[in-house]
């Protein structure tokens, strides 16, 4: 056969950035009411550039939603005001207030308890007080096991959860978008990425992303086989705890009490690529969420987890 | 590993230039799809350390191998699943070599999640049909490598699983490899490549086995990373379907879509398929400046040089070749639902970017997926897969879906729960709406016909006076016009009582009463109107002559051939009496010559059949002719 291969007339990352701007598009056109959530980590960062680029010259029709937990790096809340800005999108942020009432953290009330209520909760109530109907999420296939069996258009039931046994089939690039009232679609336009592809992207077209995944002298406290950096005063320094400078990076980011570091050298976007393809261990690891045994993520999806 | 920064660079480069193959793993239950992939993520290095570990625990709790790692635990992400040892719904995996990236869709085995299976394949280029050695091809087999194919799948690996089971015995191999391959000799696949594995233990996945040393092709991975899969998506005729216009201001009107087959470039004329508009590419825009040409694949926003009509659900298209706009089409279906498919019932149909209400008029056969024969059924059960005719209430546009994958799929939606019933491949429009490009201002015969939903005649009944001409022609009237056509009687008497009143009967005056009616037979054929003509005209030139005036098959010649004698006798005016007595000069027949038609395009005999039943007749003729378009 002499003609061009499928695939390769155009390269991977090229049909990728398509793919998800077709999803974006679909999405603009099919739902009334749609919504980012953005969790100001990498994949939001190329899932915000993707946005820009759907819809231009025009604006994303959509605002941002930023689901705080108050237990965010600092650094971050700092990138997520400054990136909003610049780019023009609308920027919501919503705390679950009971989370503030009950004073919910996760030293002390535990990883669990406090993702149920700050962000699952907290996504929930968000959703209905907007009255949004479909929900971008920057999550990836490649990321965890239940993730590698959702759908790009993921139907959630009005009280947003997730029945993976019955998925609606999704065939071609014809998506069933119809919902009824009080029903939304979680929607993944990053479905098909892999982290190597997101960060070859943000190589590629310069994405500004939190400086936390470039290594740098943070003071971080070992616990439990876990690097915890001290982001703030609100975490407790035991007798036994020994806080030190090392030179450490974040290959994901989350609350920065569940979220470790890794120790690093890789000080530019270049080094983190190489030392990534070097890697022997998922990026998940460092999430204190997922480790509980197979299937957690499933059940807090099930949930209305993104 | 890289470790200098430009040595980082050519690496990184060389990933983004590598080709990407997209491949489901399908086949029946148990036949080792999930190892299979857990096998290759395995030896390919891309399972990571904490994944091994989650694995290790994972294998001894719900492990189906004893104490060896069940490689199925890494693919079955559900609990659900995990819990019963079998794949409910498709997981999509990716690996890269240093050749390929891949990614791979492990689909369930079981019948009941058929539907789960042809998600995976609807996006997949290549598959890899797994089959137990020791049971050979089965009806699992054969339905999976059937929807496949269905799909547009070119290229399959057989892979012939658990040889292990079978002590890597050649015979065994080949006789299912042979018996495969005579089933799927109808599938129209282009390579079918089959290869003795274990999954298990990895003989023939990434490397030849030493257990198979009668075995000589390459192994699975060999051959994923070096088929060759043609696509003809940028050699297909230039198609865009509108995914929204973007208006940011006043200044600014783009269409945001993604190229579904071909290219077009700045300066390239095309067309609104669905009204038959045309303009030229002015701009094609993206964020990171505008492209002199954008190709199948690529997500633009495309301005035109003139505002025309156009919004969401229609297509920008390649004026020399256009995509068919109809409202009734032929597809085959694939049956999700538990509720089955029955004809009548009416269901939402989507495109990419089209939604329009559509009923079933017919499931034509069910297809038996174990023999490929074409049963006769009523309703389409879950997992069936049919052939239907669907009428729509409105028109989209389309292609086959053998010629372009994108813009000839649809889904059909249940227009009360919202569930994905069914997917549909369109194989082409029906006769009625075909072929009509819509120009764009003109409402031509075409157009006129096309709206009273039928083809322009003109019957033209030739025979003596009071052969029955009148008679056949109202009764004919009154059926078409049952049936719903729009049709005109022209009368001889009536016409010479007001249009040609001023003509008498000399030979010129015949000629000229004959012209007259001709061309108004010939406007009222324009306007899409089926006309009745009963006039005796008894001469062939003037019955020639008319034909002439019309449109090549048009006009239909009815030769009422009743003997004179008979009319004499029937004599319902009492003319014949005059004639015979010399009263009227110029009588045909008696006075004046009638010249019986040689080819008429039908002759009826009034005297073995009743007006009623030649009528019938003549409409049956014409709905065959309907039919032939």
């Amino acid at each position: 056969m002499s003609k061009a291969l499928i695939h390769l007339d155009r390269p991977h990352l090229e049909r990728l950035e398509a793919e998800a701007i077709h999803v974006m598009r679909e999405v603009a056109a099919n739902f009334v009411k749609p919504v980012m959530l953005y969790s100001i980590g990498k994949d939001s960062s190329v899932m915000l550039h993707l946005a820009a680029k759907a819809f231009y010259p025009a604006r994303p029709p959509f605002p941002l939603l930023h689901i705080d937990t108050l237990w965010k790096f600092r650094e971050m809340i700092a990138f997520r005001d400054r990136i909003a800005a610049e780019l023009g999108f609308d920027l919501l942020v919503h705390v679950n207030p009971d989370g503030i009432a009950e004073d919910i953290s996760p030293f002390n009330h535990g990883s669990s308890h406090h993702t149920h209520v700050m962000k699952t909760v907290a996504l929930r109530q968000a959703l209905d007080k907007y009255g949004f109907d479909a929900a971008f999420g920057g999550a990836r296939r490649d990321e965890e096991k239940s993730r590698a069996k959702e759908r790009i258009f993921s139907f959630r039931n009005k009280e947003h959860g997730w029945d993976p046994k019955a998925q609606r089939p999704e065939m071609w690039k014809t998506y069933n978008t119809r919902i009824h009232k009080g029903e939304s679609i979680r929607v993944f336009p990053l479905s098909n990425w892999t982290e190597l592809d997101i960060w070859q992207y943000i190589l590629k077209e310069e994405i500004p992303i939190v400086p936390l995944y470039l290594a740098a002298m943070r003071p971080v406290v070992e616990r439990d086989g876990m690097l915890v950096m001290v982001d703030d005063d609100r975490m407790p320094i035991r007798p036994e705890d020994k806080v030190e400078e090392r030179s450490v990076r974040f290959r994901t980011l989350g609350c920065y009490p569940l979220t470790g570091a890794i120790p690093s050298e890789a000080d530019t976007l270049e080094k983190v690529v190489a030392e990534m393809l070097a890697a022997t261990t998922s990026e998940r690891q460092g999430r204190a969420i997922d480790r509980d045994e197979a299937g957690s993520m499933e059940k807090k999806k099930r949930e209305g987890y993104f | 590993m890289p470790n200098a920064r430009t040595d980082l660079a050519t690496y990184l480069r060389a990933q983004e230039d590598k080709s990407m193959l997209r491949f489901l793993t399908c086949g029946s239950v148990d036949d080792g799809k999930s190892t299979l992939i857990g096998r290759l993520l395995y030896d390919t290095k891309l399972i990571f350390e904490d994944q091994l570990a989650t694995l290790t625990s994972d294998s001894r709790k719900h492990g189906t191998n004893g104490e060896a790692l069940d490689f199925a635990l890494l693919m079955d992400g559900l609990e659900a699943e995990r819990e019963q040892g079998i794949t409910i719904d498709v997981a999509y995996r990716f690996f890269a070599t240093d050749k390929r990236k891949f990614i791979v869709a492990d689909t369930p085995g079981h019948e009941e999640y058929t539907r789960n299976m042809a998600t995976g394949a609807s996006t997949a280029d290549l598959a890899v049909v797994l089959i137990d050695a020791r049971r050979g091809v089965l009806t699992q087999t054969r339905r999976h490598s059937y929807i496949a194919s269905l799909l547009g799948i070119r290229h399959v690996v057989l892979a012939v699983n658990k040889l292990d089971l079978v002590d890597f015995d050649q015979s065994t191999f080949e006789q299912i490899a042979d018996e495969y391959c005579a089933f799927a000799a109808e599938l129209g696949f282009e390579t079918i490549v089959p290869i003795p594995l274990s999954a298990r233990f990895g003989d023939n996945v990434i490397a030849r086995s030493k257990n198979t040393p009668w075995y000589q092709g390459p192994s699975l991975l060999e051959h994923l990373e070096t088929v060759e899969i043609a696509g003809r998506g940028q050699d297909l005729p230039f198609r865009f379907p509108i995914q929204s216009v973007v208006r940011p201001n006043q200044d600014f009107r783009g269409f945001a879509g993604e190229v579904a087959g071909g290219r077009v470039a700045v300066g390239d004329p095309v067309v609104a398929a669905k009204s038959g508009k045309t303009s030229r590419i002015a701009r094609i825009v993206t964020k990171d400046g505008d492209l002199s040409e954008a190709v199948e694949g690529q997500a633009v926003t495309l301005v035109l040089a003139d505002e025309i009509e156009l919004s969401r659900g229609n297509m920008l298209v390649a004026p020399t070749d256009r995509p068919h706009v109809a409202d009734q089409l032929q597809a085959h279906l694939v049956w999700f639902d538990a509720k089955p498919l029955i004809p009548g019932r009416s269901y939402i149909l989507r495109t990419e970017t089209d939604a329009v209400n559509c009923t079933v008029t017919a499931l034509k056969h069910e297809v038996n997926v174990n023999t490929l024969a074409r049963d006769a059924a009523r309703s389409l059960p879950m997992n069936g897969v049919g052939v239907c005719n669907l009428s729509l209430q409105s028109p989209i546009a389309f292609d086959a879906y053998q010629d372009n994958r994108a813009t000839g799929n649809f889904i059909l939606i249940d227009r009360y729960t919202n569930a994905t019933l069914g997917a549909g491949m369109i194989d082409f429009p029906l006769r009625r709406a075909e072929n009509v490009h819509w120009q764009a201002m003109e409402v031509n015969k075409q157009a006129r016909a096309e709206i009273k939903g039928q083809r322009p005649a003109v019957l033209w009944f030739t025979g003596l006076s009071g052969s029955g001409k009148s008679t056949i022609a109202n009764s004919l009237e009154k059926l078409l016009h049952a049936e719903g056509r729009h049709t005109y009687m022209l009368d001889g008497d009536n016409v010479r009582h007001g249009l040609n009143r001023d003509l008498g009967f000399t030979e010129a005056d015949r000629v000229e009463n004959i012209r007259r009616v001709a061309e108004v037979a010939k406007l009222m054929a324009d306007a899409g109107l089926i006309v009745l003509v009963s006039f005796i005209s008894p001469f062939k030139a003037e019955r020639r002559l008319a034909r002439d005036m019309m449109e090549e098959g048009e006009f239909i010649e009815i030769f009422v051939d009743t003997p004179i004698e008979e009319c004499a006798r029937r004599d319902p005016k009492g003319l014949y009496k005059k004639a015979y007595e010399g009263k009227i000069a110029n009588f045909t027949g008696i006075s004046s010559p009638y010249e019986p038609p040689e080819k008429p395009e039908l002759r009826l005999d009034t005297i073995a059949e009743e007006p009623d039943d030649l009528a019938r007749r003549i409409a049956d003729f014409m709905g065959e002719r309907l039919m032939q378009g």
